[in-house]
């Protein structure tokens, strides 16, 4: 594996990209869990599908798309999205989760449209629906690198604030710190990550590798860092094995990844209640 | 003479069409201990939102500490806290110390690191509250009055010069709520923190406040509290509108 790795690009472009990915989608995962906007994370990838598919069809007909990395299309939709999501939970004041299902839709609405009016990208459309070893393209890895310069210093920049507005949204209004355009902000770079997973994971899967290990982190941990530094320990371990499988067994790495993630967090619920249980017979 | 801590003029407010507040006019000054009292829907919670500036009045003016509310930049001079029931995430993973820390991220300011002295700050606004103890525990295995005081403690490690609080006693038990006011009660003599308290414990409260405003969509008593408790039950009742009954806690009888 390790010999093949260094002979051909695409497994690099993968393998580095992944690893970015691991770090960068559970870290803003934490907060996206802890503030209860899991799907959030969904519907904004669903658009992202309907960005990619308009691309891929736009590729045929228009010459300036054909030479477009579609992921830049995905990129301007998921971004979009997440600032009609805003809107939409605006307008909706006492149904804000409304807005998930009406954007989720119309990601879906978008892009199978797109899917049937141009044909012959089934292989394409394949990977970006749950992720590829032999996809990703130097110019791919360049782009996940700018979203994780983007996304890590927004999060070193503002982890405090965050942290305020995740705990508690109405204190950090309270106290006169800028909740409005945090939170704004922190959509913008939800709907970066999103699209920038996508190509390891696929736009079906990339929520599960945000929300599934950080679920198991928060069984274990005693704190906020804690709950950060294992969500991203959970997050690589699960890359790295679904990366290596999906490269052995010839498998969507979305999938494999994702499946992994799952027996982790598996591990960690039996850990938790065999702990429990000793716990409470030391007690008794 | 120092300004007012929070100077109200005519202030009205609505939620769409229904009137909550009717051009209410006071003032807080320093070293007060301030409860507000009335109804469930007298706008209560709404009159502490526009002193908070979290929401605008649809009339009237308000003046924190002698400025505007609207040029008013220190709001970590006001700390801040609300009812149990509906602020924060149950289960949230964080420790009590990574909670009392977060008051701190205003006073710090934006794009900057909290404060090297932030453990310190951290056990002295626990040790106020009697919470040193907890320092490393979770914050969602504490019980309801624990967690009320390590909220407490987050609005206290800023150091502000006055406290709000909207109804901070929900879901603590009796016993638990006569320890808590007495510790309210020792910050305002102590620390000289102004407090601004909603409440609906008017009897177990009386002893330990100095003022009292009465609010039922307007003002219909505020006063210093030996003026509020020698008049009788009916003016009382009659402030507080007929759907309204006094309700006396058992061992509790001020």
């Amino acid at each position: 594996m390790i010999d093949a790795i260094f002979t051909y690009e695409f497994l690099q472009n993968a393998f580095a990209a992944g690893l970015i990915i691991g770090v960068i989608a559970p870290l803003l995962g934490v907060f996206i869990v802890v503030r209860r906007l899991s799907l959030i994370a969904d519907a904004l990838s669903h658009v992202t599908l309907a960005g990619i598919a308009g691309s891929l069809y736009l590729s045929q007909s228009v010459a300036v798309f054909s030479a477009l990395n579609p992921l830049f299309l995905g990129i301007a939709a998921s971004v979009g999205g997440s600032v009609l999501i805003e809107r939409l939970r605006t307008l909706y004041k006492h149904y804000e989760e409304l807005a998930i299902p009406i954007i989720l839709s119309a990601g879906i609405g978008f892009g199978a449209i797109f899917i049937s009016l141009a044909q012959g990208f089934s292989n394409d459309l394949f990977g970006y629906l749950f992720g590829s070893v032999s996809a990703v393209s130097r110019e791919d890895l360049l782009i996940v690198v700018a979203i994780a310069i983007v996304v890590l210093a927004f999060i070193v920049i503002f982890f405090k604030e965050l942290f305020v507005l995740s705990f508690d949204d109405e204190y950090a209004k309270a106290s006169g710190l800028p909740a409005k355009w945090i939170h704004f902000m922190f959509m913008i770079v939800t709907a970066l990550v999103i699209a920038g997973s996508m190509r390891i994971v696929g736009i079906l899967l990339v929520s599960s590798l945000m929300t599934i290990p950080v679920a198991a982190a928060m069984r274990v941990s005693k704190s906020f860092k804690q709950t950060i530094t294992l969500s991203i320990i959970f997050g690589e371990a699960s890359v790295i094995a679904g990366l290596i499988s999906a490269f052995y067994f010839d498998l969507a790495p979305g999938g494999t990844i994702v499946v992994t993630s799952i027996l982790l967090l598996l591990l960690v619920l039996i850990y938790k209640k065999i702990v429990v249980s000793v716990k409470r017979g030391v007690i008794a | 003479m120092d300004a007012p801590l929070i100077e109200i003029k005519d202030i009205s407010f609505e939620y769409e069409e229904t009137k909550a507040l009717d051009n209410i006019s006071m003032k807080v000054e320093k070293g007060d201990f301030l409860a507000i009292l009335g109804p469930n829907g007298s706008g209560k919670s709404t009159l502490l939102k526009i002193m908070l500036g979290l929401i605008k009045p649809s009339k009237g003016s308000i003046k924190l500490f002698g400025v505007d509310s609207k040029n008013f930049k220190n709001r970590e001079w006001i700390g801040y806290v609300s009812q149990k029931s509906n602020s924060f995430n149950s289960g949230f993973p964080a420790t009590v110390k990574e909670v009392v820390a977060g008051g701190l991220a205003k006073k710090a300011g934006l794009f900057r690191r909290l404060p090297k002295t932030v453990d310190e700050d951290v056990l002295d606004a626990l040790m106020s509250v009697g919470m040193e103890g907890f320092l490393e525990r979770s914050i969602s295995e504490l019980s309801g009055g624990q967690q009320q005081r390590v909220f407490i403690a987050r609005a206290l490690v800023a150091k502000p010069k006055m406290l709000i609080l909207d109804e901070p006693t929900v879901g603590i038990d009796h016993q638990n709520v006569q320890a808590f006011y007495d510790m309210l009660a020792a910050l305002n003599r102590e620390k000289n923190i102004t407090l601004v308290m909603v409440t609906h414990d008017v009897d177990t409260v009386t002893d330990r406040i100095s003022h009292v405003a009465c609010l039922n969509q307007t003002i219909h008593f505020h006063g210093f509290k030996e003026q509020f408790q020698t008049l009788s039950d009916e003016e009382r009742a009659s402030w507080y509108g007929h759907s309204v009954r006094k309700i006396h806690h058992v061992g509790g009888g001020h």
